[in-house]
């Protein structure tokens, strides 16, 4: 269910920058940590942009490993199940440097060959 | 015809933050403080509102999420506070969360000049409602102890953008096999410092600590322009 609500905010997205022209294809950057599974997205990708200019896109899911950065010593990780207290020093003041995207990176679109159809015979 | 790449660069909830946003500053220009209260179905949210807002030290309203019905509205309808239902079902789809949108599309009907703080209960679900902002000052949710110790780890998302989780159902704690020890450290692991409280909505035990928190927030409201 979640990704049927996160499908239409991709398409919603996508729609408004393909600016009238037909979708081919998505590109998109997903955070490990966003709890998306990707056939899921996929799929209802597929459902929800029937009978828009995204209807047959194709959605490209790059993923991006989490990474953690201790903010009191500075140590870097990649945390293997969802723990956040840094294991080097065991503090909790933790940034996210990677993990969290949810991004739509581009989007592939059809135009029209502009004058290409008017050249005289 | 020719295909073009067009950078878009740009998250995907854009859209609904922008409109969370504009919540935020409707909310802001009333005095308002929000609360966005979350929780998996059945953890005991309405019964907490029930037990807290009663006699809570500020004028408070509740806008009710659910996919259908009003039960939960007409609940806390006896407490004599403005409280407004907002069904998914109807005009959205039936969507498992409330979005910045749906919230917007209510506002009309909720007296905010008259309100200090606005609790919006979310739909029961522990995945969604953590992806999508409506315009709220702060998230809470409510874990009861019959949902097990491992759902911070399971539901990391939800439990890592709340800045308070109510521990609720505790007099079942003499019943039950639920380790709270290993519960709080989950809750650690995924929310280092998390602040929480032990609450029984049935008994009453722990709620006025919530009661307290709540007026707090409520007090966080800028004056109303």
């Amino acid at each position: 269910m979640h990704e049927l609500s996160l499908s239409s905010a991709i398409l919603a997205t996508a729609l408004r920058h393909a600016d009238g022209r037909r979708v081919k294809s998505v590109q998109m950057r997903i955070g490990t940590m966003r709890q998306v599974v990707p056939e899921s997205l996929d799929f209802y990708f597929g459902i929800v942009g029937r009978g828009t200019l995204c209807e047959g896109a194709a959605l490209e899911q790059e993923r991006i490993v989490a990474e953690l950065r201790c903010e009191g010593c500075g140590r870097e990780w990649r945390p293997e199940i969802p723990a956040f207290r840094c294991p080097g020093c065991g503090g909790g003041e933790v940034e996210i440097v990677a993990g969290e995207e949810f991004e739509i990176d581009s989007i592939v679109v059809e135009e029209e060959e502009v004058g290409a159809c008017i050249a005289p015979r | 015809m020719h295909r073009t790449q067009v950078k878009v660069a740009e998250d995907a909830l854009d859209a609904n933050t922008t409109i969370a946003t504009a919540n935020r500053a409707d909310f802001d220009r009333h005095g308002v403080s929000v609360v966005n209260f979350m929780s998996a179905p059945g953890a005991g949210k309405t019964t907490l509102l029930e037990r807290t807002l009663d006699e809570l030290e500020a004028r408070v309203g509740v806008l009710e999420g659910d996919v259908q019905g009003s039960a939960d509205a007409d609940r806390l309808s006896a407490l004599h506070l403005p409280v407004v239902q907002l069904n998914t079902d109807p005009g959205f789809g039936g969507e498992c969360h409330l979005d910045a949108n749906m919230v917007r599309s209510a506002l009309g009907d909720l007296p905010l000049e008259e309100l200090d703080l606005l609790v919006i209960e979310n739909v029961g679900n522990l995945v969604c409602p953590a992806e999508f902002k409506v315009g709220e000052d702060a998230r809470v949710m409510v874990s009861s102890i019959t949902e097990g110790e491992d759902k911070p780890l399971k539901y990391p998302l939800m439990f890592r953008t709340c800045e308070l989780v109510l521990i609720n159902k505790i007099d079942l704690l003499e019943h039950l096999d639920f380790d709270l020890d290993l519960f709080l450290y989950n809750l650690d692991a995924v929310h280092p410092g998390i602040e929480h409280m032990l609450v029984s909505a049935r008994t009453g035990e722990g709620t006025g600590a919530f009661r307290e928190w709540l007026a707090g927030i409520a007090a966080r409201a800028p004056a109303a322009a």
